[in-house]
């Protein structure tokens, strides 16, 4: 069983659901629900299972529900049907001081608009969840000045959020969700606020925080690119229902429908392709192994980098494992043909 | 015309209901009465006996403690004074101890109220109505009943004045908790926070601006009705207008009616520096 589990989920925005329920899990569609019954299908028959350690991307346009399934996972909103495992656990059997001591102990959420409390300071804000968890003022400071200066902020203890640009508040905000020292973080658009050059500087804080803490992210976003950087697996939502799950190379190569396809057109593919995904594999019935005068690049490197080694070396590159094995082979027209694809 | 069988006859079970309460509840409200009629002369008798510069003072100081200004302090101080000069310092004492303990009432009640107008959906949909009618309803109606429950003078004075002053503390604590940002609400339930720490930790701080607002109202209000309660006995500036009125002494109503202003003013300087302090201190935080 993986780490979180989604199973089924349903939600019905309005007053009477039941009945717009009924339609939704006969398979009816979403707008001719919404006619029948008045009722918004926010999210229909949703299944996800997240692995511990991964960052699980959730891509979608607005109105797709990705904000509202992030939602799901610490139960700030409700499903109307369906079942959410963290470790095995039901969470939407819990009683109210069961589901805050979980969220206590467990999650850390940044938001878009970043949530910050405009009447404390930066101190204060990082601090927030461990005073929520009573932890006596001296150790929650310590903690919070700690990722304060984490996250590059060191020095701005005392300011107030509205003195800050939005890339500090964002760095704010996920430095309030790390003091407590959750196990899965909870970022919904948490870099969609911010200005190009700031939402990729995040992207690569993000990253090299994850490769050292390696927590289970669920990261929310409208931006195929963000969701092609981060993730180790990507989920494509659309009107409220799943339509992919892959990892990043899979959505771009093999795209489930129309929509992905849409979608991949037109992002930069020399980002997303590695060798592994592109090398002809050397097996023990083709005798091609290579050629020892060939440069080796590593199996993870993506197709950006190995373009001007293909170039430079025409004849071929030799793809290695990280034990150094080779385990195939690149020439430069398979290299083109990748990008030209 | 009408016809009469139709009508209702609403005022006589009105009468029967405030008969019955006065018959089977006139203890309890008479101990209420004399509870609030004691802190009132004690407040009354503390502001009439100092000494008129000390009050001034305190004011003085309440007025700088909240804009932080010379100038408004200055201004309101004197604004104190020509009430003294126009010989109505020992009414405008009254009055002043009448307003304390009516906007004092009306803010223990309104907030409470308030807060649960905001949490409460239900709660809200019986409110609204009521306050609307609580400031539409014309104050001698239920002056009358309060006059029977609690006999003449002060204390039907604060009822009828807490009736009508409390509905904006009410109405903006309501408001101002609704209107909390809900991505920070969001992020406080997101970290676990149970609903006394969400009130207490971040809807009233933010809220704040907007209940100073609703206390300045209040305290508007009760000022405007201290003429009005002066008809069934409460003492201070109102009887000096009613008395004017009476005598057609037109000079001794203006005089009266300038006090209640400057005493207004005074009240609305200092309640509106309080709101904006505390606006800056929910945005930046500037300790109020």
């Amino acid at each position: 069983m993986s780490y979180i589990d989604i199973r089924n989920i349903y939600k019905i925005f309005g007053p009477n659901p039941q009945k717009a329920l009924t339609l939704a899990q006969k398979g009816e569609n979403k707008n001719d629900i919404l006619t029948q019954t008045g009722h918004t299908v926010g999210l229909s028959n949703v299944s996800l299972s997240i692995e511990q350690g991964e960052t699980f991307v959730v891509m979608g346009l607005s109105g797709s529900g990705k904000s509202t399934l992030i939602r799901h996972l610490n139960r700030l909103i409700d499903p109307t049907a369906g079942e959410i495992l963290f470790g095995g656990e039901n969470i939407l059997n819990m009683t109210t001081a069961r589901l805050n001591a979980f969220r206590r102990a467990k999650l850390g959420m940044v938001f878009q608009r970043f949530g910050l409390l405009p009447h404390c300071t930066v101190l204060d804000n990082v601090a927030y969840g461990l005073k929520i968890q009573k932890t006596d003022r001296q150790k929650r400071q310590d903690a919070a000045r700690k990722w304060i200066e984490r996250v590059g902020l060191a020095g701005y203890e005392d300011s107030f959020p509205d003195e800050l640009s939005g890339g500090m508040q964002q760095r704010v905000g996920l430095a309030r969700a790390l003091t407590t020292n959750p196990e899965v973080l909870l970022m919904d658009e948490a870099f969609s606020a911010l200005d190009p050059l700031i939402r990729s500087d995040m992207q690569d804080e993000l990253m090299k925080l994850q490769s050292e803490l390696h927590k289970t992210i669920v990261f929310i976003t409208h931006d195929l690119d963000e969701a092609l950087k981060l993730g180790d697996r990507i989920a494509i939502l659309k009107d409220g229902a799943m339509i992919q799950v892959g990892r990043p190379e899979e959505i771009v190569m093999k795209p489930a429908d129309d929509y992905v396809r849409a979608f991949t057109r037109d992002i930069n593919r020399s980002r997303v392709l590695r060798a592994k995904t592109l090398m002809m594999p050397i097996d023990d019935n083709t005798q091609q192994a290579g050629s020892g005068d060939w440069p080796e690049i590593a199996a993870d490197m993506r197709l950006e980098d190995i373009l001007p080694i293909a170039i430079a070396c025409p004849a071929g590159i030799n793809v290695v494992n990280h034990k150094q094995q080779r385990i195939g082979t690149l020439s430069k027209d398979q290299v083109i043909a990748a990008l030209a694809a | 015309m009408f016809p009469d069988k139709l009508n209702i006859p609403l005022g006589k079970s009105v009468n029967a209901l405030v008969d019955w309460l006065v018959v089977n509840y006139g203890d309890a409200f008479e101990a209420f009465a004399d509870a609030l009629l004691t802190v009132l002369v004690w407040l009354e008798h503390l502001l009439r006996a100092a000494p008129w510069w000390l009050v001034i003072a305190i004011i003085a100081a309440i007025a700088y403690h909240a804009s932080r200004s010379w100038k408004t302090t200055l201004g309101l101080a004197l604004a104190m004074v020509a009430i003294g000069t126009l010989g109505l310092w020992d009414k405008a004492m009254q009055t002043l101890a009448l307003m304390i303990i009516a906007t004092g009432l009306s803010v223990i009640i309104g907030i409470p109220v308030g807060i649960g107008m905001a949490m409460s959906n239900k709660l809200r949909a019986v409110m609204i109505p009521l306050l609307d009618m609580m400031q539409t309803m014309p104050s001698f109606v239920y002056l009358i009943p309060a006059l029977m429950l609690f006999g003449l003078g002060k204390v039907p004075a604060i009822i009828a004045t807490v009736i009508y002053a409390s509905p904006p503390v009410i109405r903006l604590t309501d408001l101002g908790i609704r209107l909390v940002d809900k991505e920070v609400l969001e992020a406080s339930r997101s970290f676990g926070a149970s609903r006394g720490q969400i009130l207490w930790g971040v809807q009233l701080p933010l809220a704040l601006p907007n209940i100073m607002a609703g206390i300045n109202q209040t305290t508007m209000m009760s000022i405007s009705m201290v003429v009005i309660a002066s008809m069934i006995g409460a003492r201070g500036l109102g009887e000096q207008v009613l008395t004017g009125i009476q005598r057609l002494d037109v000079g001794q109503g203006v005089e009266a009616g300038i006090a209640i202003v400057l005493l207004a003013v005074v009240f609305d300087r200092i309640g509106q520096s309080y709101g904006k302090k505390s606006r800056h201190s929910a945005k930046a935080g500037d300790g109020a």
